[in-house]
């Protein structure tokens, strides 16, 4: 790709990203034009992936806040101060005293940038905790930042002491790497898409017999569209012209291909396969029976902390307790000696400043993080696995979520000549029902006999006359009067002039894993929600045994009112599912899984991305993020600990320059070795290491 | 040992080159993508590449 250039000299400029999949080109205009630019990608076998929807422009726009020149500052400045900070420390002679204020001076110096540029963010967001009347670990944070820079100057400038330049810097240094750490992004995957990155760009109108392509958008109601195979409808339609059999598996559920007849109403989101057919549009792309889904105000809310975390929780009690332990030492003090008050009171903020628990949560998480990476299940954040641990329901989509595009697998038991095969192949291409559509692509295309006589019983079986001969098809209670319920699987018999000839078997492929996956019901409630029709209900109950566990024929807007309705109880509720209709149910959902078996294809917005091949690992994903709640709490205990320790000096007001500097950075390096640590013996434990 | 104050001087001026060239690759975009770089080598180059900027 980067030597476009020689294929066509209008190419100026081509830089292939490799792990964003990307490729920046830069081309003359005047002599290459955009649609020649793509026909030539596309002729060298990289057809670039046109798309409605701006991902690129938006996962650029994430990585704006100067995170790393943040960091650089900070740690440059950390260097320097412990460099000055040095002479300090190991004692200066007399003779030497009027470096003591040199370099205290260049420390402070040192620390404005540190203050001002690497830690602006603390302040803004203790400013707007302030504002909301809530407290979280950044006001704490930011009083310490503040607090350790007025009493460094003050010391300095009056050369009263030395003041904690070096905690300080050491301190910001941290929380921004902790901050770092945190933000992993996966370039390769989007958990952003919507509609609009599955639906075509461009759509061929036709207007009195000539056709030509306009963009989606300009789409209007009325005009006459054409779709070939393999092409996607953008928009509610009525069936012109051609014979229309359409996949419906992403939008509906619907796992078969549905025959529409003309003048029928086709859903935007199916796909045609087959010849081409003539369509006119009855409803704006944004307003169809999917799309309109859109519109929903799952999807106008703000998408981040739907749970409280682990941190914010504490962080509120914490930061009450500190301040009142800050003020009964200056208190305590101030009667008796006003310097020695004030003393104390910054020293407790100073040593109390939860650095350690700020770590805790995003090393664990981003250890968390690339171990699920390392097993093909991506989260968006790093947020998501405290609320992958904190579920307590769980809801499948059925149709490409536990079932597999391979789907259902064909069998006749008995033995059937080429004619009695006609007879029920032409009997079954008249039923609407998925099973007889089965067992017409399990025989294939044969001729079509005229039926005389046919009558179908709903969800039972058919009967029919046809060639003078009488056909019986169904279930085994149509068929036979009874009906045996130890049955496992669909079965549909066969009965031609009153003799039985066999039965046709049906076995469901479901994700491999699934066994495993249904004992989570132990620990969780499982639901499943199916936009199919109910035909496997027998097979999938040995997976959700419990009572109203399954739901069939949900629309999509029906699936987001279930979880809406399971959250008004209380659940903490995950969603499972892959396709568009199980979009709105993956966003109002606390946690929304998609399930793909191609990352790199499309998927519906969501906070995670799981691989259909780790689909049997679920319930160890589940497992280890409770064990990485289990860290994060045992680590908080470490760092109370050592901001006891301190406290015992800080309140007697003798905090000691050297002490701080100690006990900062060997509480912090607690805090990562030990989270770190055992995320990964957590991770071997359910051996997804 | 006044030189110390010269010494801390230049020290100050070099880490605060260094520290101006990491925002200069930053800000140009040199970090922005760690990984094609150490592919491209790979790469045949038999003709003069085109000039990047």
């Amino acid at each position: 790709l980067e030597q476009l250039h020689r294929i066509n000299p209008a190419v100026i400029y081509c830089r292939v990203d490799f792990l964003k999949k990307q490729l920046n080109i830069r081309f003359d205009h005047h002599k290459l034009s955009l649609q020649q630019l793509v026909e030539l990608l596309y002729d060298i076998g990289y057809e670039p992936v046109i798309s409605l929807q701006d991902i690129i422009k938006k996962q650029n726009l994430v990585n704006k806040d100067r995170l790393v020149s943040k960091i650089a500052v900070a740690g440059f400045c950390f260097g320097n101060v412990m460099l000055f900070s040095f002479p300090e420390y190991l004692g200066i002679s007399s003779f030497e005293h009027s470096f003591q204020y040199f370099f205290g001076l260049i420390n402070l110096i040192i620390c404005i940038p540190v203050v001002f540029y690497s830690g602006r963010g603390y302040f803004i967001s203790a400013w707007n905790n302030l504002k909301n009347k809530t407290l979280n670990i950044d006001f704490p944070l930011a009083l310490g930042i503040a607090v350790l820079f007025i009493r460094t100057a003050v010391e300095v400038l009056t050369k009263t002491g030395a003041g904690f330049a070096d905690t300080l810097c050491g301190l910001v240094f941290f929380l921004l790497i902790g901050k770092f750490v945190q933000k992993k992004t996966y370039h390769h995957i989007s958990f952003e898409r919507d509609y609009r990155s599955f639906f075509p760009v461009a759509v061929h109108i036709v207007n009195d017999g000539v056709e030509k392509p306009i963009a989606l958008g300009q789409l209007q109601t009325n005009q006459r569209i054409i779709i070939r195979h393999n092409e996607i409808i953008p928009a509610d339609a009525i069936l012109l012209k051609g014979d229309a059999l359409i996949d419906f598996s992403f939008v509906t559920g619907e796992s078969v291909l549905v025959n529409k007849t003309l003048g029928e109403i086709i859903y935007a989101g199916g796909r045609q396969t087959g010849e081409a057919i003539e369509l006119e549009v009855i409803k704006p792309v944004s307003q169809s029976y999917l799309t309109q889904l859109w519109n929903n105000e799952a999807f106008t809310r703000k998408q981040d902390n739907r749970m409280q975390t682990f941190n914010e929780k504490v962080s509120k009690y914490f930061t009450v307790v500190l301040l009142i332990i800050a003020i009964a030492s200056l208190c305590f003090w101030l009667p008796v000696d006003v310097s020695k008050g004030f003393a104390a009171f910054t020293a407790v903020l100073i040593v109390a400043c939860p650095c350690a628990l700020a770590l805790s949560t995003p090393f664990t998480m981003s250890a968390a993080l690339s171990i699920f990476d390392k097993n093909r299940f991506y989260l968006k954040n790093a947020a998501v696995v405290e609320q992958l641990a904190r579920i307590n329901t769980i809801v499948f989509d059925k149709t490409g979520t536990i079932t597999t595009d391979e789907g259902n697998n064909v069998k006749f038991e008995g033995r059937m000549s080429a004619e009695q095969a006609m007879l029920v192949y032409s009997a079954c291409i008249n039923s609407i029902h998925p099973l007889s559509r089965l067992i017409c692509r399990f025989l294939g295309k044969r001729e079509r006999l005229p039926v005389a006589d046919y009558k179908e019983v709903p969800g039972q079986g058919i009967l029919a006359r046809i060639n003078g001969h009488k056909l019986r098809l169904g279930s085994g209670k149509f068929v036979f009067n009874q009906f045996d319920k130890s049955i496992n699987s669909t079965q549909v018999y066969v009965i031609i002039d009153d003799v039985y000839l066999g039965y046709f078997i049906f076995s469901h492929h479901y994700r491999d894993g699934m066994e495993e996956v249904s004992e989570l019901e132990n620990f969780y409630q499982l639901y499943l929600l199916s936009g199919d029709h109910d035909h496997e209900r027998t097979e999938l109950r040995q997976f959700f045994p419990g009572a109203d566990r399954m739901r069939f024929q949900q629309s999509p807007q029906d699936k987001l009112d279930f979880i809406q309705s399971l959250q008004q109880t209380d659940a903490k509720v995950m969603m499972v599912g892959d396709g568009l209709n199980d979009s709105g149910a993956l966003k109002q959902s606390d946690l929304g899984v998609a399930v793909t078996d191609d990352v790199n294809n499309f998927s519906p917005g969501s906070d995670a991305i799981l691989d259909g091949t780790s689909f049997s690992r679920l319930p160890d994903f589940l497992k280890f993020s409770k064990d990485t709640i289990k860290i994060i709490h045992f680590s908080f205990l470490i760092s109370l600990t050592y901001n006891l320790t301190g406290l015992s000096y800080a309140v007697t007001g003798n905090l000691s320059p050297l002490t701080a500097a100690i006990l900062m950075p060997l509480s912090t390096v607690t805090i990562i070795s030990f989270t770190s640590i055992a995320t990964h013996v957590a991770g071997k434990k359910r051996k997804l290491i | 040992m006044s030189i110390i104050y010269f010494l801390i001087g230049c020290s100050l001026f070099l880490a605060t080159c260094f520290l101006g060239a990491f925002f200069w690759a930053q800000k140009t975009g040199q970090n922005d993508d760690l990984h094609t770089p150490s592919m491209r080598i790979l790469l045949d180059d038999n003709d003069e590449l085109p000039d990047e900027k």
